[in-house]
């Protein structure tokens, strides 16, 4: 059973909530403080990925973010109802920089422009990031899972 | 905490000096910050991340987006940021090509190349 589990209807603006909640429970589960920020952007990427998809395809449907303290690890898992696009592949970041500087049309306006950034590039982060990371698709649908050591802490005493 | 945005002329520069957390909730205020900037004619754009306290995929794709419309105009987009944990997600995801990074606005105003 989840430690902590967080289900958050899928807007933009609880992203923020999410990475908060996961961030407080890594701290208190032994996360070195030095891989805290690692952790904040991890789980602001798979929550992101996961509001994008639920707002394109079920957007009455919650995101479900599971927060598992174990002995001497710290599990987040995301999940959300879409099927997993097709990734870039773990280390397969090498964006085409040419491509990416190169000019818009002029007349671009205030349109937003086409999607920059290739499907995947959230994901692609995260296994840039996260040594320890996974992607399953399962019944109810795809399963972001990034896991982090953790030492126990001991319960804060008195002074 | 949420974004903070302000702007100030520099010469024939323009200072974005950014603040807070650039994620997708934050990131469209920025996106129409640099859509109404090169709108009205500035497209040599320096964008102050010293403030700014978390940036995602998202913010990323803001910022291409606007280094694409100032090109569009022969112009440029310059970042400054000295802080590890934001430079992180530009090395991962290759942006350190993109980009030119700086290490001051001071630097970024008077760079040429």
């Amino acid at each position: 059973m989840a430690t902590v589990e967080v289900s958050f209807t899928a807007l933009p603006a609880h992203v923020r909530t999410a990475r908060l909640v996961a961030l407080a429970v890594a701290r208190r589960a032994g996360v070195d403080d030095d891989l805290l920020d690692e952790v904040r952007l991890a789980v602001g990427e798979a929550c992101s990925r996961a509001v994008g998809i639920h707002q394109s395809k079920a957007p009455e449907d919650p995101v479900v973010m599971r927060l598992i303290d174990e002995q001497d690890q710290f599990t987040v898992e995301v999940v959300d109802i879409g099927p997993l696009e097709a990734s870039v592949s773990p280390g397969d970041l090498d964006l085409d920089a040419d491509a990416l500087a190169a000019p818009a049309p002029r007349d671009a306006g205030s349109d937003p422009l086409p999607e920059l950034l290739p499907p995947g590039f959230g994901l692609a982060v995260i296994s840039g990031l996260v040594e320890q990371m996974g992607v399953t698709s399962e019944v109810d649908g795809t399963h972001v899972r990034m896991t982090w050591p953790s030492h126990d802490v001991m319960a804060p005493t008195a002074d | 905490m949420d974004l903070s945005l302000s702007t100030r002329t520099e010469g024939d520069r323009t200072v974005v000096t950014v603040g807070g957390e650039i994620d997708v909730y934050t990131a469209p205020k920025l996106r129409e910050q640099l859509i109404d900037l090169v709108s009205s004619g500035n497209y040599d754009l320096v964008v102050d991340m010293e403030n700014v306290d978390f940036l995602d995929s998202t913010g990323l794709g803001v910022l291409v987006g606007g280094l694409k419309r100032v090109r569009a105009h022969e112009g440029s987009l310059r970042l400054v940021c000295t802080q590890e944990r934001i430079l992180k997600i530009f090395r991962i995801t290759g942006l350190t090509k993109v980009f030119p990074i700086h290490a001051s606005v001071d630097e970024a105003l008077s760079a040429t190349d």
